[in-house]
């Protein structure tokens, strides 16, 4: 990459941060709360990102997650927690489950794994609803109080937002430096080839769970966040649908991309509100927009970028072959 | 001359089918040994049997005296044996670099230091070397999915060098791969058994190529071992003749 893209998408990045931070600062209590669900959701895809995008095990189960992370806080809260410890135990609880649920990854794949992990995915959810002495059953937990931070209120919208938009940066730099370790390397040799990794001494086995546990671990970090934004949960919101939508968020966004979990949660959480003022319609646009993009571009929206940039740079290099060979015919 | 490998009375079976019945060898420090004989005759499963990617039905496979038998691939690699593929075996999606840093990073450090270490393991330099020593300069940045078929054989062997390996068994590396750049992988895979005192196990169907480069040559044939010598030897042995030769 040139010195000149790289401020150019320097420059980029802190202009989206600027906007996120000042431009919401006008918005109602209801703007707010789709932000904010924006930067909780994404969380929840990048960890799905990770297992799926980055290491290719596909999982069904992240809404699970979500939920785990949120009845967990919404449990610990409700007793005097604070926050940031619960937080831990939300994030602890789901990479502990999410390192089991990785076992049977070992054994089977792709659509079985599938299976198996949309197995699990019921499981969670029927765990929510029946056991009432500790989740409250169908009624829920209302009453789930929201943070000091630093001795912050948080109890206003807008306070809340920056929190869940400071986690988001938090998780995000985390991701980062995780992807771009030798672990994202080895990450990326499971979905690769995993045969051809074990054969080069790469763990599959451990970085297989590793990768169930840090995706799944995300997902306890979103929901952990989401029980204080809503305020109230109950075992609908944590159903197969939440699963299955996060799935569409990272697939729409482009799997194995950075940024495709951003894009695809704004798509996901953002578009619906767009799309409000078509009334009785919205819903289907939502479905006919998402089936069109991903007939012109199986990788996601990024997917597309990706590969105009690679037109670009072999247009580049087949020019400046060009150039290099009529040079060498002048000096001959 | 000490054994690198003793393969002893090594057996597989796959339900009423036995794939290899009984083979023994051993293979010496620094020698390149071949291993020939006819399509289906085990050399492959053989293979497998020793890089612990199949379990063998009985037998045992010793490392530098060690027994190995059964040991996981990955920790096997990390003992310092390694593996090349009959069929295309690299990463895509990932540059020709970045694949060569992906075979050294795991023969280092902990799991710990690789998370917090450095992004390529501190392995750039000498991934660019094995680059060089391949000739691969002009494809460092490339995606291996888009390299030629025997590029791509090129990049493969140069992976199961990255890790500095003791004993490395390389299934047929010259299949499809153009004459000169034949003789190019030829000197180069000399070149690394000479310098880095590596020990070769190669299996292989073009002839020219064992006989030319091999100390010693195994052939099998039906699962067993049908004869083991020096090249003209072989050559020379009637019933290697009968069985996979020809006359």
């Amino acid at each position: 990459m040139s010195a000149n893209g790289r401020y150019l998408r320097i420059a980029a990045g802190l202009v989206v941060i600027a906007a996120l931070i000042a431009i919401p600062a006008n918005f109602n209590r209801y703007g707010l709360f789709i932000l904010s669900q924006w930067a909780v959701m994404t969380i929840a895809a990048m960890g799905l990102n990770l297992t799926l995008g980055y290491a290719g095990q596909v999982s069904l189960a992240q809404g699970a997650f979500v939920g785990v992370g949120a009845y967990a806080s919404a449990i610990l809260t409700t007793h005097g927690w604070p926050l940031p410890a619960a937080l831990g135990v939300s994030i602890l609880t789901s990479f502990i489950i999410g390192w089991l649920l990785g076992y049977p990854a070992l054994r089977v794949q792709h659509h079985y794994l599938a299976f198996v992990t949309l197995a699990f995915s019921t499981l969670a959810f029927l765990v929510f609803r029946n056991e009432s002495w500790l989740t409250g059953g169908i009624y829920g937990i209302s009453n789930i109080p929201r943070p000091h931070i630093f001795g912050f209120a948080t109890n206003k919208p807008l306070p809340f937002y920056y929190l869940c938009l400071g986690s988001l940066a938090i998780v995000s730099l985390a991701v980062w430096w995780l992807i771009r370790s030798p672990w994202g390397r080895a990450f990326m040799s499971l979905r690769e080839n995993p045969l051809r990794a074990q054969s080069l001494g790469v763990d599959t086995r451990r970085y297989t769970l590793m990768a169930f546990a840090i995706g799944s671990a995300l997902g306890g970090v979103a929901g952990g966040l989401y029980a204080p934004l809503t305020q109230y949960i109950d075992p609908v919101p944590f159903n197969l649908s939440l699963s299955l939508d996060l799935l569409m968020m990272v697939i729409v966004g482009g799997s194995g991309f950075f940024f495709g979990p951003f894009l695809g949660a704004m798509i996901a959480v953002l578009l619906p509100e767009w799309l409000r003022f078509t009334q009785g319609y919205y819903l289907m646009l939502y479905a006919i927009a998402v089936i069109v993009l991903l007939i012109w571009s199986p990788t996601g929206i990024l997917g597309i970028l990706d590969r105009f940039l690679a037109n670009r740079r072999t247009k580049t290099a087949s020019a400046l072959r060009a150039v290099a060979k009529s040079r060498l015919e002048t000096v001959q | 001359m000490s054994a690198v490998l003793e393969v002893t009375n090594i057996k597989k079976s796959f339900g009423g089918i036995t794939a290899v019945s009984g083979v023994s060898f051993d293979v010496h420090e620094g020698e390149i040994l071949g291993l020939i004989g006819p399509n289906g005759c085990g050399k492959s499963t053989l293979f497998n049997c020793i890089l612990g990617q199949l379990t063998p039905t009985t037998g045992e496979v010793r490392l530098d005296g060690r027994t190995v038998t059964g040991m996981r691939p990955s920790e096997l690699n990390r003992l310092g044996v390694s593996r090349t593929f009959q069929l295309l075996q690299v990463f895509p999606k990932l540059s020709v670099r970045e694949n060569l840093i992906l075979a050294g990073q795991e023969h280092q450090g902990s799991m710990t230091s690789r998370l917090f270490g450095r992004s390529d393991a501190g392995l750039t330099g000498a991934a660019n070397q094995m680059i060089g020593f391949f000739k691969l300069e002009h494809l460092a940045g490339e995606q291996a999915g888009g390299l030629s078929y025997g590029q791509q054989k090129l990049l493969d062997a140069a992976m199961a060098f990255m890790g500095g390996p003791r004993l490395v068994l390389l299934d047929e590396p010259a299949g499809g791969v153009n004459p000169s750049m034949l003789a190019d992988l030829k000197d180069r895979l000399v070149a690394i058994n000479r310098e880095k005192n590596a020990t070769f196990v190669v299996i292989e169907h073009n002839m020219e190529f064992v006989m030319s480069l091999c100390s010693r040559v195994m052939v099998m044939a039906e699962g067993r071992v049908l004869a083991m010598g020096r090249p003209d030897e072989v050559r020379a042995n009637p019933a290697v003749i009968d069985a996979y030769l020809g006359h």
